[in-house]
């Protein structure tokens, strides 16, 4: 990459045109739902056997007492990983955690940067940052390293690249890197792997996200399929790891129900490839492993959820992304039409109150709230009532809750908040309500065959002759 | 928060019927089946007139202040402790699960959750209350089945549906691929969103055409609206009914009755 790549930078505003775009894409279609398909199915059957609801009620309950005591917790974490030789860090935006990251990267005059898989650096913006800085950021992930190609963001949390098929990849592949065009998926991951292995040999600092990061032990931990993230973290001279403050567990235990759920909600696997834990930098009597292990705790609003009752319980997740799998809008649409960092049903409960609602406004409303994201979650939580919560902040709709997410209110126009007043003084009076009814049934024929958007795609519901409110009256009732 | 595990009452003499704003304008005969089915099963119906909306488009639309005085108009409707049956996966599930959190810290909280608590999605009240018997008076048929996303999650009622019509010995049920997906109703969402929501209905109305079956039945009038508006307006050869008309014209043999 050089430094005068563009940004890849979406505007979140424009989810409507980009959702239109995607929707009329069928490669874009075709591809969603076969992935998606292929990922429910692998799901349904890892867990099968297994007593689900209660491993959930586990899961849930892991993370409700880690968020509980997460001030304490972090504190612990801090000591034991300061004891262990693990630098500490604390960033309160991406900025933030950006610029430490640079400073560590300029103390060791650090030309080349080697990347794990890692959601929060995306949501530092850290390539970019680091471009900037003249350092070289190069993904390692196999689905990053083709984002990275193409100039794109990843469109899922965990398989980055899911939005393109074999044959869109063996072209940019080949034009990127000069390698054949071959629909052979082993040609094509040993031929990025070979172009890869070389960068790990020479890279200077190696950067990777955390999964679980354990308080009692100091100990971080890592899920990944492809070696890289233990190249990553073992290969350079210096690690870098970065999370968010909220993935923090209190003991080792936790993680193994973690785990348990992580991967089978996430790719249908029982267990990864590899399973990396870090608690020290290499030791004296140690073969390899890096001098400096470094780790960067970010906050960028996370704090600022963890002060709502309901919010907070946002900061459960294990970004596992069975809720984007399961969602019957993402699978329409693709993550790159959220423009967001975090796509689908987390998305759009995480990225309101990181970017504010008059940004996302348009997140808690793409929802037909079906619950599929609830129902699969494996720390169960309420993804739907949260959508509605964040629905009643983005128009202000109550006045008995204020609301408080940054934005409120951006969505509410004069001539909605007028129709719901009129159709709530309606609902709230019976006897109007059934005067206009019946008033609507007499006259039907006279029903309009348009109604807006509804008839753009199907036909007008059809009043029935007799409400039935009339019917049972007539009947005595 | 756990889901509170089902416990359902014995069979009552009198339950509350909520007919649901949908059904009253546009499928009376999906609510009149279901009286007529309770009534069969030896049910006195009570429907108080008064009745109007469950308060759902608002309340998933924001604006909570407009549901909840839509809410609070229904919360006074039904004093006796009877079971109060609703013919709808999604009006019960705004009752049963959301009418609490409505009206959480105001001067209602205790008479909503003592609604909710009483509100029964129909069908799932004439399986497992009324342990119903059906009898098929019908010529041979295939159908498909739609259960609605509340029906399903909120309500739980996904079992039910198949086990009435299992009871049908005419009735041959088919199942769609991807029976549990969202048809792309969601109330003001179809609206909010359409294009999407066109995608969505056109997939399900693929999935069921693609079943073989001509007819499908589902648990709610939004998801029919949907479906039939979709299938109607493409041409699509698949029609469906709200399962409570299907139920009751099948296993009744005035069928002048009501209609
Ligand atoms: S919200 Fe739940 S399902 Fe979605 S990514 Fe997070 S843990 Fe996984």
């Amino acid at each position: 990459m050089s430094a005068t790549t563009p940004h890849p930078h979406i505007d979140v505003k424009e989810f409507h045109p980009r959702a239109h775009e995607a929707l009329h894409n069928p490669q874009i279609r075709q591809n969603f739902r076969k992935a998606m398909d292929g990922l429910m199915s692998k799901r349904k059957a890892a867990f099968e056997g297994w007593d689900l609801e209660t491993l959930r009620e586990l899961g849930a309950n892991v993370r409700l007492r880690a968020l509980a005591n997460l001030p304490d917790l972090l504190e612990q974490l801090e000591q034991k990983l300061t004891e262990n030789g693990i630098k500490v860090h604390w960033a309160l935006d991406g900025d933030e955690a950006c610029r430490i990251v640079r400073d560590i990267c300029v103390a060791r005059e650090a030309k080349s940067v080697i990347k794990g898989k890692s959601m929060v650096s995306e949501e530092m913006e850290l390539n970019h940052f680091l471009e900037g800085e003249g350092i070289e950021a190069l993904e390692s992930d196999l689905g990053e390293y083709i984002v990275q190609l193409a100039n794109e963001t990843p469109s899922h949390i965990i398989m980055p690249a899911i939005h393109k098929n074999t044959g869109e990849i063996s072209e940019l592949m080949h034009e990127k890197t000069g390698t054949d065009l071959s629909h052979d998926v082993e040609y094509l991951t040993a031929a990025a792997r070979q172009q890869l292995r070389e960068k790990f040999m020479n890279a200077d600092v190696g950067v990777s996200g955390v999964n679980f990061a354990v308080a009692e032990t100091g100990t971080l931990c890592l899920v990944e399929n492809e070696g890289n993230g233990r190249m990553t973290t073992t290969v350079p001279p210096c690690h870098i790891a970065v999370t968010g403050i909220e993935k923090v567990v209190p003991n080792l235990a936790d993680v193994s129900a973690l785990l348990a759920l992580l991967t089978r909600s996430a790719t249908g696997q029982h267990i990864t490839t590899y399973f990396n834990m870090i608690s020290s930098p290499r030791k004296a009597d140690e073969l390899d492993g890096p001098e400096e292990v470094h780790l960067v705790l970010v906050d960028n609003g996370r704090s600022v959820i963890y002060q709502d009752d309901e919010l907070l319980d946002t900061l459960r997740c294990i970004r596992c992304g069975a809720c984007m799998n399961h969602c019957p809008v993402y699978t329409r649409v693709g993550g790159h039409t959220y423009g967001t960092t975090y796509p689908g049903p987390i998305g759009k409960i995480l990225m309101p109150h990181l970017i504010g609602l008059d940004e996302g406004r348009h997140l808690p409303s793409a929802s037909s709230l079906c619950g599929a994201c609830g129902e699969v979650c494996p720390v169960k939580i309420p993804i739907p009532d949260l959508l509605v919560r964040l629905r009643r902040e983005s128009v202000d709709g109550d006045k008995l809750h204020p609301a408080k997410v940054r934005g409120h209110g951006a969505k509410r126009t004069p001539l909605e908040a007028a129709i719901w007043k009129f159709w709530s003084w309606m609902h709230s009076r019976p006897g109007i309500y059934r005067t206009g009814t019946r008033f609507a049934s007499r006259f039907r024929k006279l029903q309009p065959a348009r109604a807006g958007a509804w008839t753009d795609f199907r036909t007008a519901p059809k009043l029935a002759g007799k409400t039935l409110h009339q019917q049972l009256r007539e009947r005595g009732k | 928060m756990a889901d509170p595990i089902k416990v359902y009452p014995s069979k009552p003499d009198k339950v509350y019927f909520f007919g649901t704003c949908l059904i009253d304008m546009f499928y009376p005969d999906a609510g009149m089946a279901g009286i007529q089915l309770l009534e069969r099963e030896g049910i006195e119906v009570i429907f108080p007139q008064d009745q109007t909306c469950c308060g759902q488009p608002a309340f998933t639309s924001g604006y909570h202040d407009e549901a909840r005085s839509v809410a609070r108009a229904q919360l006074d409707l039904f004093p006796e402790d009877w079971p109060i049956v609703v013919p709808s996966g999604s009006c019960g599930g705004m009752m049963r699960k959301h009418y609490p959190d409505l009206f959480k810290d105001t001067a209602d909280e205790v008479k909503a959750a003592g609604v909710a608590g009483r509100v029964w999605e129909l069908t799932d009240f004439l399986l497992n209350v009324c342990h119903i018997k059906l009898d098929d008076l019908g010529e041979p048929t295939t159908v498909a089945m739609h259960t609605s996303c509340s029906a399903r999650r909120e309500m739980g009622v996904a079992e039910v549906g198949p086990k009435l019509l299992g009871q049908l010995n005419n009735v041959t049920l088919v199942e769609q691929a991807r029976a549990e997906e969202c048809c792309g109703f969601g109330g003001t969402f179809a609206v909010r969103h359409p294009e999407i929501s066109g995608a969505m209905v056109e997939e399900k109305v693929e999935t069921l055409v693609d079943t073989g079956a001509r007819a499908f039945v589902t648990t709610d009038c939004g998801c029919l609206m949907n479906i039939n508006g979709f299938a109607e307006k493409n041409r699509h050869p698949i029609a469906g009914r709200h399962i409570l008309s299907f139920l009751w014209e099948r296993t009744n043999d005035d069928k002048g009755d009501g209609q």
